[in-house]
Formats: C-alpha cells, structure tokens, sequence
C-alpha cells in the first residue's frame, strides 16, 4: 500500500499552505451557517407545547454537545496516530483540540444548567448523563494539563495521548447513559437509527445549528493549529520567509 | 506497514480494549445502584433503602394532586403502572411539574408509606412539538378515546 498521501499530509507545510487556501471558504460557510441556524432557532421556530420558548437552548446546548463528543474522538485519532507514525502534526492537533473540546464540555454543561433550572427544577443534578459530562470536561483538562507537566515536550505528547485514548470509553458510557439507567436527563431526540422525536420545523434549524457547530470546530482547530505549526517550525526556513513577507507587507502598508 | 509502527498500533490497541474492558467490568458491577431515582415498586417492596434519603420516580397520577389552600403543601401520587406512592412537599414545584407527566421526589419514606419530600425536580421527554400540532394530536387521540368509549 502507498502510504506517501499520509505522509504529505502529516508535514506541517502542506497543512498551512492547504488551509491558508481552505479558510475564508470555511469561515464564509461557518459564518452563514451559525447567524443563519441561531436567526431560524431564536425567532422562527415554533415554541414548544410544554416548555414553551425555555426549550430554544437546544439550539446551543445539543450542537456544543455534539461536538465535545465528537471532539474527543478527534483528539484521541489524532493522539493515537501521534504515538504510531510519531507525526508531529498529529500532536498538534492533539494538543489544539483539548482546550476547545474543555470549553464546548462547559457550554454543554453550562448551557443545560442554565436549561435545567426552569424545566427540572435544578441547575444541576447528579444524574449518569450530567456526571459522565463532567468527567468528560475533567478529561479534557487531564489531556491539557498533562502536555504541560514534562520538561520534554516528547513526554507530555506520549503521556496526554495515552490519556485521551484511555478516556474514549467514556465516550460511549455518555451516549448510553440515559438508556442504562434512569437518569433526569430525558434519552436522545436524535438517534442514527431512527427519525427524530421533533417537529420539522423545530429539527431542521437545529440541524443547522449542528453543521455550522462542526464548521466551526473546524475553523477554531485549522486556526490554532497554524499558530502551533508557526511556533514550534519558527526555525525552519519556509516559516521565516513567511514572516519576513508579512512584516514587509505590514510595513508597505503603514508606509 | 513498518514492524515499528504495527508494534506500536498493537499497544494502542492494548490500551484502547484493556480501558474499555476495566470500564465494562465497573458499569456491570455498578449496574442499577447508579439509577438517579427508584420506581414505586421499588420503594413499596422495600428494594429501595429505608429510613434514609433517596429519590423516588414515576408518573404523577391524574387527579392525585391536592394543594392545601393555606400553603405551599403539595400532596400527589407517582405511579410506574404497578405500584403508586405518596409525596407530600411543601414548596414551589417546577413550572413542567402536572399530573400525567413524569417527576422525580427526594426525601425519605414515612411510617406510613409517604415520601416527605424537600425537593421535586419535574422531568421531561425527549420530544418536542409547536403548540398547534401539540393541540390537534390531543384533540384526535381525544376524539379517538370516545369513539372507543362509544362504542363499548
């Protein structure tokens, strides 16, 4: 098998240069996606028969979720192939999704505390979906925290990588916590296998909300990445011909 | 794939199966003692423990719901479909807290078989319907009970 597409991808040149060129579109698109699902969400869709407009927070709370999920088995691929192939492009992203993965854990977390007051009754409960969560967030800060704990930086890659692959089986037990036990969180509204348990015109801006969320992980990790690959390549001759353009541009422009 | 690197992808491997399996074995063996609340049954055959603070669940029966008219005391029952329990709670209740739907109680259980409750969380499903549609649904599952009825 020709491994050489894998390879080219792991060298942090063809990152930057590949994303310099994905980035407006992504921004564009992200950008369209969240005013255009939050605009739909918040004014147009219909309230809900029981909570009335209270229930507008899924269009924050379901998508951040999703994403610090989905996040967490990005940042785990991404640390696995670090320790396989020793990529360290790999590493970066590793280390870039952990911070955005913490904060999306605690806008799903503050988001359904801010949910749960007017519904449940609580801003908080210790029920299996809400505490799984929590130590999602926990694990995230672990991955984050352990990058910084070694002097070799090889260290801190190896030891927050095993970390984030350990921490995958709480992945699952997050999903399926509110079918294994009886918990105050109500199951899933959507499943892959069946339609959701939502009106159209309530699901489709929610749906939107969902692709601008992921456009937007993207965007944030593409762009944290860059300032990564410039950071840890500053002595590399492509990364210092490139500022030298930028500073010479910058002082066209003042000039 | 390089010697190395196939080493390599059998520790992660390793690492991924050994965490899943110690995560297996603690949720077999935590199993039901991880329930955020009991069912009625529960309670009323003694599985639940008693004389201690515990969280009780169901469906709140229709037409259970008595408020003291001179404060904030609240009687009603919560059924699984086998067996009901009484709350009583003197409080606010939540604003999704009605008869028909599910909610959960905390407190401890009296001699006489009442859950004295210092909290009543409500709990909702996962669905959700605009108003109208909510009403029209009603309206023919209502319609849709009478003919029944009718025709018995």
């Amino acid at each position: 098998m020709n491994w050489n597409w894998f390879y080219r991808m792991g060298s942090p040149r063809w990152f930057y240069e590949t994303t310099s060129r994905w980035l407006p579109w992504l921004g564009a698109l992200t950008f369209i996606l969240l005013v255009g699902g939050l605009v739909w969400g918040l004014a147009f869709a219909p309230q809900d028969a029981k909570q009335g407009n209270s229930f507008r927070i899924i269009y924050l709370h379901v998508p951040a979720s999703f994403l610090a999920l989905a996040g967490y088995f990005l940042m785990a691929a991404a640390g696995a192939i670090g320790l396989i192939w020793k990529m360290k492009l790999s590493y970066m992203v590793m280390k870039c999704a952990a911070p955005l993965g913490a904060v999306l854990t605690f806008l799903a977390l503050f988001t359904g505390a801010v949910w749960g007051k007017p519904t449940w009754g609580s801003y908080w409960v210790w029920d299996a979906r809400v505490t799984s969560m929590l130590i999602l967030l926990f694990l995230y800060l672990g991955v984050l925290a352990l990058q910084y704990a070694f002097n070799s930086k090889d260290v801190g890659n190896k030891a927050s990588a095993i970390l984030a692959l350990v921490g995958t089986v709480n992945i699952p037990i997050i999903y399926k916590s509110v079918d294994w036990w009886f918990t105050l969180h109500q199951p899933a509204t959507i499943t892959f296998t069946q339609a959701p348990s939502m009106h159209p015109a309530m699901f489709q801006p929610l749906l939107v909300m969902i692709l601008g969320f992921y456009c937007f992980y993207a965007v944030a990790l593409i762009l944290s990445v860059r300032v990564e690959i410039l950071a840890r390549e500053r002595k590399t001759s492509w990364v210092r011909e490139r500022v030298k353009q930028a500073a010479q541009n910058s002082l066209g422009a003042t000039l | 794939m390089h010697p190395m690197r196939k080493q390599r992808l059998q520790i992660v491997v390793m690492i991924i199966a050994a965490s899943a399996v110690a995560a297996g074995l603690i949720i077999y063996k935590l199993g039901q003692n991880a329930n955020f609340f009991y069912t009625p049954s529960q309670v009323l055959s003694g599985e639940a423990p008693e004389g201690t603070f515990i969280r009780a669940g169901g469906m709140v029966v229709e037409g259970s719901v008595r408020r003291d008219p001179n404060s904030l005391a609240v009687d009603f029952e919560v059924t699984d479909g086998s067996a009901i329990l009484g709350v009583r709670y003197t409080g606010i209740l939540p604003d999704l807290f009605a008869e028909n739907e599910a909610a959960i109680a905390a407190g401890k259980v009296d001699q006489n078989r009442v859950l004295q409750a210092s909290e009543v969380l409500a709990k909702h499903d996962e669905k959700y319907t605009p108003p109208e549609v909510a009403e029209s649904m009603n309206a023919a599952y209502k319609a849709k009970q009478k003919r029944k009825a009718d025709k018995l």
